[in-house]
């Protein structure tokens, strides 16, 4: 124990004062926050510049309809050609021209329509522009039918069903994204994880055959030490990696938001008012109250329990085979042909997570992916905030720790011929014999 | 009981190669036993079991009377033919963490390295990265940790590697000092000429099996010819050659001489002594060089090996 524990330490600590590591460590949270800004800056700067569209409606009926918001004008032209109008919104580097005709019915007017302009216009300016002509339409065609339009908004009823589980807990659609979200996140998360400090593990233990100094060690200690203490360590120092970047980013969080706070009130500000014509203020109240209760509505202390013991569990799972790969190999490059059969699962997992738990978190292939401990860890997660029953929870982590017995038993096999084997690349039929020695 | 290790009947298959067929050893305490052998010959192998690091699919190893179990590892020093460092850390912390792992506490490995960095004359080493070592450099280093723990039995693969002449006689009297002080040395190597003055004892293996063992001297005395060479100074040289070609077994020599003399390679059958063959030579002239000679271990393997 005593030598796992000195094995462990040694690893740890020559990780931690790594140097790329002490970069990475203090950098990439101050590279993410600053690309966050960028990004941010760069949206605004988009924005900013304003949209110029030309509108001749000859028809008289739409005109009024188009109203000039921050981002996007609208000129009304009255009185001039189709062609004359052509040319002026082209000499003033306007972004497009939208053409209405005079027709006889609406139907007629709305096969006409055009829109000119020197590029394809954006998807969401036609959108807009679309919903705007509709909207108009279906009044018009209301009124001339007799009906009033204010009357029929008046009388729609907007229904969000209130869910509410067996056992009484609320629940909504909208903590269904929420819980996607966490679910998604905390998968993730864990999948980065385990590809990162896996790597990490395979590179350090070739390192050791490299530096041709597995042969002094393994002469002190048992290789199942060298290699769990190896896991351990790696472990442990992404592990606190982590910690370090949660605590920067909290920092850097709330030093964004205490600098930018007034621009982000501004922008809300705006959006308040645009949302205001659409719907009106109080439901967009409830409905940020509703976010924040669903919030506390999630299992977050199941969710964080279980997301701990998958993250150590499919860790130590995949570094084990990790390390084995690593002890097969004499350099980084020799790796390929064994990382397939390794990302696979955890490729499927994330797939099966995105796709399958999305659609339904409760289907078959959804709960068997659940089990399978190669993909577990990554598809429970994405469950658990959908609510699984905790023996459910506890027989998948169960699976987990059993898998990751055999497992690290099998790398240890491996491990133990493949570090004393220099200057061959063996084959996978190579390696199920080393198995035997 | 007189042996520090004894191996008994050891067989190590790896699939259908066999890497030891049935090989015994024994290494009396006290002694240097060289383990010799060509390359992939199984010393390696031989020398990976005795550290505990592979098993043998059959036989029995006992250090000092006792079967091997893992705290044995703090009784053996072992220095690989495959070894290193890890070349990011610092000389001094990973020499502290070996030995930690060879079960020394961290104030004993420091007060111990302290002594070998000085006798060695490195002390200035001590925070230096181990990339920043020579060859030749790391390799003390390695030599050091391989004894800081005052093992009985001490194990050198091929120790002299890597060396230059220099530092390499440095090392072989360290060796012979640890030896002095009580210490076992087994010597593995495919050199033969660097056992002659180092090894008291010595096991040959060739191709998987153990072809010969016992003390040196013993089996210098089996595997002498009874020849002799001889150097004559004689005025009718074709006279003394027919002369010596009745009674004796001639063949042509090739050591060097300073005069004219007439050479020989001398055979004495059995029954024959030295003393009669210089009664005789002296009847023919001056004698001036008469040596026994005495086969290398390498004459020795490879008459061995055509033998088998």
């Amino acid at each position: 124990m005593n030598h796992l524990s000195l094995i462990t330490k040694r690893e740890y600590l020559n990780k931690v004062k790594n140097k790329s590591f002490i970069i990475m460590t203090f950098l990439s949270p101050l590279i993410m926050v600053a690309l966050f800004a960028l990004i941010a800056y760069l949206t605004q700067l988009n924005n900013d510049k304003v949209r110029i569209i030309s509108v001749l409606d000859e028809s008289n009926l739409f005109a009024s309809e188009f109203k000039s918001t921050e981002s996007t004008k609208y000129d009304i032209l009255t009185n001039v050609t189709l062609e004359d109008a052509k040319k002026i919104v082209q000499e003033s580097e306007n972004y497009g021209l939208l053409f209405i005709p005079k027709a006889d019915s609406i139907e007629a007017i709305a096969d006409k329509i055009k829109f000119y302009s020197e590029e394809s216009p954006s998807l969401i300016v036609m959108e807009k522009i679309e919903a705007r002509i509709e909207d108009k339409a279906r009044n018009i065609k209301l009124k001339n039918s007799g009906l009033d339009s204010e009357l029929i908004d008046a009388l729609n009823v907007k229904i969000n069903t209130n869910l509410e589980t067996f056992a009484g807990e609320k629940t909504s659609k909208l903590g269904g994204g929420l819980k996607l979200a966490f679910g998604g996140a905390a998968g993730y998360l864990l999948f980065m994880f385990i590809i990162i400090y896996g790597n990490m593990i395979m590179r350090s233990v070739i390192e050791e055959k490299t530096s041709r100094i597995i042969e002094v060690i393994i002469s002190s200690v048992k290789p199942i030490q060298l290699l769990l203490g190896k896991i351990f360590g790696t472990s442990l120092a992404g592990i606190t990696q982590f910690l370090i970047w949660i605590v920067i980013g909290g920092v850097l969080m709330a030093v964004v938001s205490a600098v930018f706070g007034i621009n982000m009130s501004e922008g809300q500000m705006a959006q308040q008012e645009v949302l205001d014509q659409v719907s009106n203020n109080a439901a967009m109240q409830s409905e940020i109250d509703l976010v924040i209760r669903e919030m506390f509505n999630l299992p977050l202390a199941n969710l964080m329990i279980m997301f701990i013991l998958f993250f150590i569990g499919g860790y130590l799972l995949y570094g084990s085979l990790y390390a084995a790969i690593g002890a097969a190999v004499d350099s980084e490059t020799d790796t390929q042909q064994f990382m397939m059969p390794l990302l696979m699962p955890l490729m499927l997992a994330i797939y099966v997570g995105f796709f399958t738990v999305i659609e339904n978190p409760h289907g078959t292939v959804s709960q068997v992916f659940s089990y399978i401990p190669f993909t577990s860890p990554v598809v429970m997660l994405m469950r658990i905030p959908f609510g699984v029953p905790i023996w459910q929870q506890l027989l998948s982590v169960a699976i987990l720790f059993g898998t990751f017995f055999m497992t690290v038993m099998f790398a240890a096999k491996i491990y133990k011929v493949g570090i004393l084997m220099y200057g061959k690349k063996p084959s996978y039929k190579e390696l199920i014999k080393w198995l035997k020695y | 009981m007189n042996n520090l290790l004894v191996a008994e009947n050891i067989i190590k298959n790896y699939g259908d190669y066999t890497a030891l067929n049935n090989v015994s050893i024994e290494v009396p305490k006290g002694s240097i036993f060289g383990l010799l052998g060509p390359n992939g010959a199984g010393k390696t192998t031989l020398i990976r079991i005795i550290n505990q690091i592979t098993m043998p699919d059959k036989g029995l190893v006992t250090l000092d009377g006792e079967k091997l179990h893992a705290d044995h590892i703090k009784n053996i020093g072992y220095l690989p033919e495959e070894r290193g460092l890890y070349k990011s850390m610092k000389v001094g912390e990973q020499a502290l963490y070996l030995a930690q792992l060879k079960g020394l506490t961290k104030a004993q490995a420091r007060e111990r390295l302290k002594y070998w960095f000085d006798k060695f004359g490195i002390g200035d080493w001590w925070n230096k990265k181990v990339q920043e070592l020579s060859k030749g450099m790391a390799q003390k280093i390695q030599f050091i940790v391989t004894v800081l723990h005052q093992p009985k039995l001490l194990i050198f693969d091929e120790p002299f590697s890597g060396f230059d002449p220099i530092n390499a006689n440095l090392i072989k009297d360290e060796i012979l000092q640890l030896r002095d002080e009580g210490a076992t040395i087994i010597f593995a190597t495919h050199r033969m000429e660097s056992v002659e003055e180092l090894c008291d004892h010595i096991a040959l293996i060739h191709e998987s099996n153990k072809i010969l063992d016992g003390k040196l001297i013993d089996i210098k005395r089996a595997y002498k010819s009874n020849l002799y060479e001889v150097g004559l100074l004689t005025e009718n040289k074709v006279e003394t050659e027919n002369y010596l070609k009745e009674k004796f077994e001639l063949s042509e020599a090739t050591f060097k001489t300073i005069n004219d003399e007439v050479k020989f390679n001398i055979k004495i059958e059995n029954g024959q002594t030295a003393n009669q063959l210089i009664s005789h030579l002296t009847t023919k002239g001056q004698l001036t060089h008469f040596v026994e000679v005495i086969p290398s271990v390498n004459d020795i393997f490879i008459q061995t090996v055509q033998n088998n």
